[in-house]
């Protein structure tokens, strides 16, 4: 599926829902759980069960990102399954917490 | 992306926590204001317009409307209300056909009318936009739409019109704001306008952290206080005018002070050292943070946290203390650098302009296009400097700097100078006119006891801190310096003031 900012994707085995806010708009072989990602349009077949070497989860309002910095994409509902592309998985993007300026 | 990503966010997070509102249980939560936004985005969609604004004070219409258009997929205009009816008139010309939340009182009287532009009052928005269904969030995740049109304050010439695209204010969010961040009981106290860049990200931040919003549309110091007692207020965002009325209120009286504040941010203009000092001394329990930003970039570019104030008044080195006056570092998400006329990036310490880079930084303006370099830096037209550690001292718009026998001198420095001492309450220094030198530097001082005023004194005062081409050569008593009622001086007016002072002496 080609990957563009704004691009809102859904997993096929678990609740996680994600929000491009950062993609070179390509195509891209995103996974949660090992699992192709969904546009959220797609009603086709769900359920299965997150692949175990990509189960430890997504955390809503988290920002994920592969080891370039290619991607980024915010989870906006969490779920069971580990964000990646193809089998790499990606990691939370750690940032300091800055004090409420406005 | 879109900022309703935001709302809706929140919404499934935390949509039973009140977004805007009284602890009393009148509040609005957030699963309130997004069936309302959804609502009220069917409503302006049926309008017909291509604008929505808002001229009015702040009220819950504020972010149920700015929320509603970033759904419908129109811009938001909030627009100042206290300009001459000519000024108005020109800036609702520039966004018609518009529809805008008003207040059905005195301000939609001078609207109405007006070709191109429909308008209710802000409770009559509330109550007619809440019937129907929410509409299936289907908003345009378009990064490029535009989500809010800004006119920047403009002291001089034509107010221009800054864009703020969806992206640009989502990027600040993302890069500055820990969703879901702020316990269940914190609460913010805006008391900003909704036309201030800051008034806009104060509801988008709060928002997103998850922080209760109270709103305070007219400032009074006293009300503030009050508010902030009544409402248990934890978090509040001042402008320096503000915090010198409130810290003048506490003097007077003392056991009226809220409690519950952790954490107070100011910005929008430079802070007098004895305004801050003396309200870190009231406020020994509350984090003190320094912001400074723009309306081009999305607010916040650099912040002063509290570890940064503590340290700077506790150290005895100078280098160390000075930072307390700095605006901090640059946020992690963007990069800051100093240049100097021919664009070349200059070494610490060295005064330049300030430019800024960053997914949050718009820099663009309605019909002139966007002001970026190639590389895509934004050049500030502040003045400012970064020192060794990267702590960035921001010296005013560079077109205030005075020149005095070729020399570039930035009001910023004489005035902190001035301020140091014990009988100036606020000070500006300006540049004259002079045939011999191009531009004299003309001090102007408000005093706490006026009757104790001495031009010599005050020349000698300055003359033992500043190098003499740096001392001020006249100094002008005045009871008040004028401000914008967002804090910012306003040197134009003042400049023009001693102008015509001087002509009908002379």
């Amino acid at each position: 599926m080609e990957i563009r900012a704004g691009s809102r994707l859904k997993s096929a085995v678990c609740n996680t829902e994600v929000i491009a806010v950062k993609a070179p708009g390509e195509d891209m072989d995103i996974r949660c759980g090992g699992v192709p990602m969904l546009d959220p349009s797609d009603t086709g077949e769900e359920g299965g069960k997150p692949d175990a070497a990509a189960a430890d989860g997504t955390q809503m309002g988290k920002r994920y990102v592969d080891s370039n910095e290619t991607i980024e994409l915010l989870c906006t509902k969490p779920g069971d399954g580990s964000l990646g592309i193809g089998d790499a998985l990606l990691a939370i993007k750690e940032s300091k917490p800055l004090p409420a300026s406005d | 992306m879109n900022l309703m990503m935001l709302l809706e966010m929140a919404s499934s997070g935390f949509g039973h926590r009140v977004a805007i509102g009284s602890r009393d249980g009148s509040g609005m939560t957030y699963q309130d204001l997004y069936d309302q936004s959804g609502r009220a985005s069917d409503y302006l969609q049926q309008r017909n317009v291509e604008h929505v604004s808002f001229f009015d004070e702040s009220s819950p219409a504020l972010p149920v409307s700015l929320f509603a258009a970033a759904w419908a997929g129109l811009p938001f205009v909030p627009l100042n209300y206290r300009l001459s009816n000519v000024d108005t008139y020109s800036l609702f010309e520039r966004i018609t056909p518009t529809f805008t939340i008003s207040d059905g009182a005195e301000l939609e009287n001078i609207i109405s009318g007006v070709d191109g532009v429909q308008s209710t009052a802000w409770h009559l928005f509330l109550t007619d936009s809440a019937e129907g269904a929410i509409p299936e969030p289907t908003w345009n995740m378009d990064p490029d739409e535009i989500a809010v049109l800004l006119f920047t304050s403009g002291t001089t010439g034509d107010p221009k019109a800054a864009v703020l695209r969806h992206s640009h204010l989502v990027s600040y969010i993302l890069g500055s704001v820990e969703f879901m961040g702020s316990d269940e009981d914190e609460a913010t106290l805006v008391s900003v306008p909704p036309y201030h860049v800051a008034g806009i990200a104060a509801m988008c931040s709060s928002i997103y952290a998850g922080r209760r919003i109270v709103q305070l549309p007219f400032f009074d110091a006293y009300e503030w206080i009050d508010l902030a007692i009544k409402e248990e207020v934890t978090h509040a965002m001042v402008v320096p005018t503000m915090l010198s009325r409130i810290v003048e209120e506490l003097e007077k009286n003392p056991s009226h002070k809220p409690d519950t504040l952790r954490a107070i941010s100011y910005g929008g203009g430079k802070m007098p050292r004895p305004v801050i000092e003396k309200a870190l001394e009231l406020f020994p329990a509350t984090n003190f943070v320094n912001a400074y930003g723009l309306t081009e970039t999305s607010s916040t570019i650099s912040v002063l946290g509290p570890e940064d104030h503590r340290i700077a008044v506790e150290s005895s080195d100078p280098e160390v203390r000075k930072r307390l006056a700095s605006a901090g570092k640059p946020l992690p998400s963007l990069e800051v650098s100093i240049r100097d006329e021919d664009s070349n990036e200059v070494d610490p310490g060295v005064s330049g302009e300030i430019w800024v880079r960053g997914e949050q930084v718009s820099g663009e303006y309605l019909g002139h296009g966007k002001r970026l370099t190639g590389d895509g830096w934004f050049p500030t037209n502040d003045g400012g400097s970064l020192d060794s550690e990267g702590y960035l001292f921001v010296e005013g718009r560079i077109d205030d700097i005075i020149i005095r026998g070729g020399e570039n001198i930035s009001p910023g420095e004489i005035e902190d100078v001035l301020l140091q001492h014990p009988n100036i309450r606020d000070a500006a220094a300006v540049g004259m006119a002079d045939t011999e030198w191009g531009e004299i530097i003309v001090a102007v001082v408000v005093l706490s006891d006026p009757d104790f005023f001495s031009e010599p004194e005050i020349l000698g005062f300055s003359k033992e801190h500043l190098r003499s081409s740096r001392t001020p050569e006249k100094i002008i008593m005045l009871d008040e310096l004028p401000y914008n009622e967002t804090g910012k001086l306003l040197r134009r007016v003042l400049k023009d003031g001693l102008v015509n002072q001087d002509n009908s002496e002379g």
